[in-house]
């Protein structure tokens, strides 16, 4: 019991202070879960973060549910679950509340019109970061196209175009990733 | 069907497709939620990206959050946070057991090589279409080129850029 406690208590710090998300709570769960708590080996660990990365969903989900299983089974993951996912939500639901009520206003909608010219830049660096790690190729290239073009002027839903370039993937990059 | 229950049916696709975490989600909750269900608008879903970048945790549980409040409030946000971690939960807890098969599973490495390039134009549209959405007058536009810089000079955390844009606002915008 105090072990899941502690367990919860643990995933919860992770939840309420990784900003920024996905890559940036990696080195915060390794100090707490490994070099702090002795729960997992690094090795462990290190396999846990691959499979959380290629695993769709959040990866703070997928290895908080990882690493609940280890230390305790099922109610162990239920519980890193928990921790990881309720200070976002708690912090969502209050913010949501007082949003509805004052995003009118007129100061706060000057900072939002600020905020929602930030918004397409950021989501540019997103693009340029992830475009950095990726092989520059013509195949890679025509993908980003072509899905691109599919969602501007077929109107394809995103879920068809992840499912034929996972696809296509399995069909003509298995020798490439051996 | 209830609007509960719709709201969890359609984080639990949105949950069970993001491949590549945070902003790879954005295309899907566009489509889902923003173009299919009207639930929110799209000035609200640049909002909700926004305050993504200043609250911590993941933002498929902020936008899932959020969104299951404005729609149907406590209730709404609990369904739809349910809805956006329990593919996670399945897919893992069947996974758990045979975590190295997995890890050096061929198929899935390849599979995820075709999508990377692909996941780069899903998010290069939500780059165009929030664009559209944000970039309507010249201060704007001054706003974006302004944050841009300082993105590509100086690796800053994205609250202090949220807050820059934001003091930004209000300087360009009360005159």
């Amino acid at each position: 019991m105090k072990r899941l406690l502690d367990m919860f208590w643990t995933f919860f710090k992770i939840g309420a202070f990784t900003f920024g998300g996905g890559q940036a709570m990696i080195p915060l769960i390794e100090t707490e879960v490994v070099s702090k708590k002795k729960w997992l080996s690094k090795e462990d660990f290190l396999d846990i973060i691959v499979i959380s990365q290629i695993f769709p969903g959040a990866i703070a989900v997928n290895s908080s549910i990882f690493i609940g299983y280890r230390i305790n089974g099922l109610l162990g993951a239920i519980i890193g679950l928990l921790g990881v996912v309720l200070p976002s939500f708690f912090i969502i639901l209050i913010i949501a509340i007082f949003f509805m009520k004052f995003r009118d206003y007129y100061y706060v909608d000057l900072v939002f019109k600020g905020i929602s010219a930030a918004v397409p830049m950021l989501i540019l660096m997103a693009v340029v970061s992830l475009s950095t790690s990726l092989k520059k190729s013509y195949g890679n290239l025509i993908i980003i196209l072509a899905s691109l073009a599919s969602i501007l002027f077929l109107n394809v839903h995103p879920v068809i175009v992840i499912l034929l370039s996972g696809l296509y993937g399995v069909i003509f990059l298995g020798k490439k990733v051996k | 069907m209830s609007i509960i229950i719709k709201i969890f049916l359609s984080f639990f696709k949105i949950g069970a497709f993001s491949f590549g975490g945070g902003y790879a989600m954005l295309p899907l909750i566009e489509r889902e939620i923003v173009n299919s269900h009207n639930w929110i608008t799209y000035k609200e879903f640049i909002d909700i990206i926004g305050i993504s970048q200043m609250t911590p945790g993941p933002i498929a549980i902020n936008s899932a959050t959020f969104v299951g409040f404005k729609v149907s409030g406590v209730l709404g946000a609990i369904s739809g946070t349910l809805g956006v971690i329990s593919f996670s939960f399945i897919l893992v807890s069947i996974a758990n057991h045979y975590i190295s098969k997995f890890k050096d599973s061929y198929i899935l490495k390849a599979a995820l090589a075709g999508m990377r390039p692909a996941l780069i134009g899903l998010i290069l549209s939500v780059f165009i279409s929030s664009g559209r959405e944000s970039f309507k007058d010249f201060k704007s536009i001054i706003i974006g080129i302004v944050i841009l810089g300082l993105l590509l000079i100086n690796k800053l955390h994205p609250i202090l850029i949220i807050m820059i844009s934001g003091v930004l606002g209000v300087i360009f915008y009360s005159f």
